[in-house]
């Protein structure tokens, strides 16, 4: 008994003792801002910064490889925190979220045939571009939503992507997953949105889908500036200078400019 | 000798007996400009035009392309983007027949294929826009001119016809013994191989039977019967099979001195020769239990898929799928406004009961597809590996020397769409591997 | 996994997840006037190939396996009579409940029409010892199916045969219960007296001095009984024909492959022949080993399960002849006298090692042969 006790007493005391000198001698030298920048960031480890996980934004803040404000998710909170931290000034920029440009649900967007194979966008695409008649719009198949890490995006009955703008932290991975392009970061305080991302020209568009853009130029002309402009067969908004009357939406004659408030509700993190 | 996995797929082959029909003249025609793997042609008539039959539309936008010919006489009512086998909007030349069906004055014959330079030879088979008519639609004349370091020693003819349904090959062979014998010494001679393999699947007799008949006494011809195995018309199984060369992996045929060609198109191949006939026309098989009246079928090159299924009784009731080629690597169609193009060897109808319903099931490790792989591959893996999106690890795995023969699907009890996900995965691995390239240069 | 399961096997419901029909479009409002026709279902499918398929599923496959075990079955019954019917019952019924429960729990679509649960209770019956208590079967389901299957996804995605982690589980927890051996009292046994099996027999036998010589004199157990299954055992375990008759059937349907039972007995066999040869008065001889004990039930119908075997031939040979040196292992001079469940969950664990050292070589990867050929 005495003598077990004492071998394993000997045995914890040798592995502390060599816990403790690997400890002095393999130490890594961390800059201590990291640990500080590290406890000013979400956690999320979401990757939306574009490296792997907050330990490694934070240790290319300290190294000075990273922007202070490179945190999507963070938000301007976070990258005066950063700053703070590593002594610098960031100008504060405008929260912004996801936003999917389609809404030609099944009900108005007729498909060209029945799918049958992986539950997945970027493989459905593969297949004469998806079975939608509309070859810009969304599938539905939710590879956005497999990768939010956020649950910010749902499918709507009508079989579409709709982001959930209270939960998104802008990180950028849905826009990245979509095969078709359809999701784009906008600033939460733009009120007129083009739902819509065909730039088939306006009898095809209108065909493939009763909400489409059919690039009629009635905004163009209704907002008389910069702020909207057609581009092959599509009206863009120009989310530097976006137009704020909301009634450039009624003017669309199918509907695929709408007014929406993205701000209408702060994050709930 | 026999090569290893393979599947054995219910062969569905009622139409063998069936002798080819030719297909009335239609009132019009739509001819797309990218028939063949390669580069797509560049248009060389306009809207108004009037053409003759079997003169060029396209003339080839490089060397891996081939020109496309008008299949009748007429006027050209458009060169516009219009519905493609491939499941896109590809630009066409669409021809409103004339009903006449007079030949253009520059089809003329090219003389005796034993009198002629192999090199005149093969500039005249780009000329006539030949293609392999198997399905892969490789243009023929690149195929014949292999690099210096990979001289080409024996020819191999592949009258495999190891898709189910597809009878188109098998009823050429036994109607037009000759012109397919005559095609086999024309290819030699434009290789200038001495030695030439004839493959036909057990399942055909009749037809290796035909050939050897008709074989001319100066060639130098090997007749073999092959197990009846679906992949055996593959080009790297049935030179296995042939002569017990591994093409290695990644390589090509040339890589083991070995070419094959397909019976269509060395019927083609003689007529452009003999005959001056461009490609215009092909032996398609039409069946499935979705058209009322079955057929092999002599059609022209641009024919509409509607106008072909109508001369067919049309379609029934319960169709759920129309298929480009055979079942096993075929593309499902979903309009029946695309034309019949070069490499169309036939169109499978079926039934609603007769569709294979895809599962996003999880694989259950049976090993199904890996006894069934011909290739030698893991298909549960490289499937799971897809699902996951971990491309870079499918290079581990050989993705590449996958041909997509879809034996692992056929067979997966899951009902895995293995053939989708290796696909993705291959496109997804190249995208990666060119931008390492990139990276790299 | 979350993850991944929604991309494999939990689609979301709005969306056509593979192999179902696409959503049925929502009954068309009536439209405007002035706006497109409403749009019409398209009747044509549109998949990647091929286009036909074997006449093969999941589900018939696991009906197999159910037909494969019935002479098993049926002689566990005629042997251990009511008793074994009882555990059959709860363990079938309770494997389908907590198979149900447990999807339901988590919105995951149901899976009971694959029979797999139904696989797993019937496998794990066959592994309890006949006149097991009702609670023991109960909790050994939920072993099998929430600890052995779905936490880690469902069919598929198991790392270890759900049946034998809950033997296992059941053997550690309730060792009395599980070494507990009624005697075979024919069909209409209720409740039996205890007997010994063959391989329990011989380590009493040697923990109080005797040779096995001398223990197997004593135990009674000729050849012939170890066949027909007149012996002490698990429900399912004891008649080697019985077995070996669905055995063969599985493998002449061609759901399991030669490889792991023929690896595996053999393995068993020759090993223990080895110990035999070298030391007849303290192992038992090859034969009565290799019929014996779980190993039949464990060659063909535990260490062939599908999910946690490897894919390869090459692979499951390897596989196979783990199990077997494991077994003989753990029988020779092991804590316990029956090794095969141990050895299978082992080798369950040395699956994905194998797959990755038994990859099939690619077609043309030969260089030589190529060279040689080129030579030609």
């Amino acid at each position: 008994m005495i003598v077990a006790t004492t071998v394993m007493a000997g045995l914890g005391l040798l592995a502390g003792l060599g816990l403790g000198l690997a400890a002095r001698f393999f130490a890594v030298e961390v800059d201590p801002r990291q640990e500080k920048i590290l406890d000013v960031l979400p956690g999320a480890n979401c990757g939306g910064c574009g490296y792997a996980g907050c330990n490694d934004f934070a240790a290319a803040v300290a190294r000075g490889e990273a922007a202070p404000d490179g945190c999507p998710v963070g938000g301007a909170e976070t990258a005066v925190a950063v700053a703070r931290i590593m002594g610098l000034v960031v100008e504060e920029k405008e929260r912004r979220v996801a936003l999917v440009l389609c809404q030609g649900t099944r009900e108005v967007a007729p498909s060209k045939f029945r799918y049958n194979g992986m539950a997945s966008c970027a493989s459905a695409a593969l297949l004469a571009g998806g079975d939608k008649l509309c070859r810009w719009g969304c599938l539905g198949l939710a590879d956005c939503q497999v990768a939010c890490a956020f649950q910010a995006i749902e499918i709507t009955e009508g079989g579409i992507a709709r982001v959930i703008p209270e939960r998104c932290t802008a990180c950028g991975k849905c826009v990245a997953a979509c095969p078709k392009d359809l999701i784009k970061l906008v600033p939460e305080s733009a009120p007129i949105h083009v739902l819509c991302s065909s730039r088939d020209k306006g009898p095809v568009a209108r065909k493939a889908c009763q909400v489409a853009c059919i690039g009629c130029k009635k905004c163009e002309k209704f907002v008389g500036d910069e702020s909207m402009k057609v581009e092959d067969w599509l009206a863009l908004v120009d989310y530097d200078h976006p137009p704020r009357d909301p009634a450039v939406a009624g003017e669309c004659p199918t509907g695929a400019i709408v007014e929406l408030h993205l701000d209408a509700k702060k994050p709930v993190h | 000798m026999k090569f290893k996995g393979g599947i054995h797929p219910q062969y569905n082959k009622g139409t063998a007996a069936l002798p080819v029909e030719e297909m009335p003249l239609g009132a019009r025609y739509v001819v797309p400009l990218a028939q063949h793997l390669g580069a797509p042609g560049k248009p060389v008539v306009a809207k108004g035009d009037r053409v003759g039959r079997g003169q060029p539309l396209s003339e080839p936008g490089g060397f891996v392309s081939v020109a496309v010919h008008a299949p009748t006489s007429g006027k050209v009512t458009a060169v516009k983007e219009l519905p493609h086998p491939l499941g896109l909007e590809m630009t066409a030349v669409e021809i409103e027949a004339d009903g006449e069906d007079a030949w253009w004055e520059g089809v003329q014959p090219r003389g005796a294929w034993r009198e002629m330079d192999p090199a005149a030879l093969r500039d005249a088979l780009r000329d006539a826009g030949l293609v392999g008519m198997g399905g892969a639609t490789f243009p023929t004349h690149v195929k014949l001119s292999p690099p210096k370091d990979k001289p080409i020693g024996t020819f191999i003819l592949n009258g495999a016809e190891c898709e189910p349904y597809l009878t188109s090959d098998h009823r050429v062979m036994l109607e037009q013994p000759r012109e397919v014998m005559e095609g086999v010494g024309l290819f030699m001679k434009v290789l200038g191989v001495t030695k030439a393999y004839v493959g036909v699947e057990a399942n055909k007799a009749d037809a290796l039977d035909a050939l050897k008949a008709a074989c001319p006494p100066d060639l130098d011809v090997a007749f073999a019967l092959l197990e009846v195995k679906y992949p055996q018309g593959s080009e790297k199984q049935l030179i296995y099979a042939l002569t017990g060369r591994t093409v290695p992996a990644g390589g090509l045929p040339m890589d083991v001195g070995c070419l094959v060609q397909n019976v269509g198109t060395a019927v083609a191949a003689y007529e452009a020769i003999a005959k001056g006939w461009p490609l215009i026309q092909r032996v398609t098989t039409v069946t499935g239990a979705a058209i009322r009246q079955p057929k092999n079928l002599r059609l022209r090159v641009g024919t509409p898929l509607g106008d072909v299924l109508a001369f067919c009784g049309g379609l029934t009731e319960d169709v759920a799928k129309v298929v480009y080629g055979g079942p096993m690597m075929g593309i499902a169609q979903f309009s029946l406004d695309v034309p019949i193009i070069k490499g169309t060897s036939g169109v499978l109808c079926l039934p609603d009961a007769e569709v294979v319903q895809y599962l996003a099931d999880a694989c259950i490790r049976c090993g199904a597809c890996v006894d069934a792989c011909p290739m030698g591959l893991l298909p549960s893996t490289l499937g799971v590996l897809c699902e996951r999106d971990r491309w870079e690890d499918l290079e581990d795995f050989n993705v590449a020397d996958c041909i997509e023969c879809g034996s692992c699907a056929f067979c997966c009890p899951a009902y895995r769409p293995l053939v989708q996900l290796i696909k993705r995965g291959k496109a997804e691995l190249r995208r990666i591997q060119k931008m390492r390239q990139q990276g790299a240069a | 996994m979350s993850m991944e399961q929604d991309k494999t096997g939990a689609s979301p419901p709005e969306v056509a997840a593979a192999g179902g029909d696409p959503p049925a479009p929502p009954p068309a409002k009536p439209a405007p006037p002035d706006k497109a026709e409403p749009p019409r279902a398209p009747r044509l499918v549109v998949s990647t190939s091929p286009h036909v398929h074997r006449d093969q599923d999941v589900p018939r496959i696991m009906r197999s396996v159910v037909w494969a075990l019935v002479p098993g079955i049926l002689v566990g019954l005629w042997f251990f009579g009511l008793a074994a019917l009882q555990v059959y019952a709860i363990a079938v019924a309770g494997c389908l409940l907590f198979e149900w429960a447990f999807r339901r729990m988590l919105g995951r679509p149901g899976t009971l029409g694959d029979w797999s649960a139904v696989v797993t209770g019937l496998l794990l019956a066959m592994n309890l010892p006949a006149g097991s208590p009702w609670w023991l079967v109960v909790v050994g389901c939920l072993a099998a199916i929430v600890l052995g299957k779905q936490i880690y996804g469902g069919l598929g995605y198991n790392p270890f045969n759900p049946a034998l982690v809950a033997r296992v589980v059941l053997l550690v927890s309730f060792p009395v219960q599980m070494t507990t051996w009624p005697a075979q009292g024919g069909p209409l046994t209720v409740d039996a007296t205890t007997a010994a099996t063959p391989l329990g027999a011989i380590r009493e036998a040697l923990s109080v001095g005797q040779t096995v010589p001398q223990a197997m004199a004593g135990a009674d157990f000729p050849v012939w009984k170890l066949l027909v299954g007149m012996r002490g055992g698990c429900l399912g375990e004891v008649s080697v024909i019985a077995l070996l008759l669905g055995g063969l059937f599985l493998l002449r349907k061609g759901h399991i492959k030669w490889q792991v039972p023929v690896g595996f007995i053999a393995t068993v066999f020759l090993f223990t022949g080895a110990a035999w040869l070298g030391d007849p008065e303290r192992y038992a001889n090859p034969l009565y080993h290799t019929f014996s004990g779980g190993l039949f039930l464990g060659a063909f119908f535990m260490a062939t399960d599908m999910v946690t075997s490897p894919v390869t031939r090459r692979g499951m040979f390897i596989f196979a002849v783990g199990c077997g040196l494991i077994t003989v292992i753990i029988r020779l001079w092991g804590g316990y006298p029956e090794g095969v469940s141990f050895a299978i969950l082992l080798m369950n664990a040395a699956t994905p090692l194998i797959d990755r050292y038994t990859k099939p070589q690619v077609f043309g990867a030969k260089r030589k042969l190529y060279e040689e050929a080129k030579a030609a």
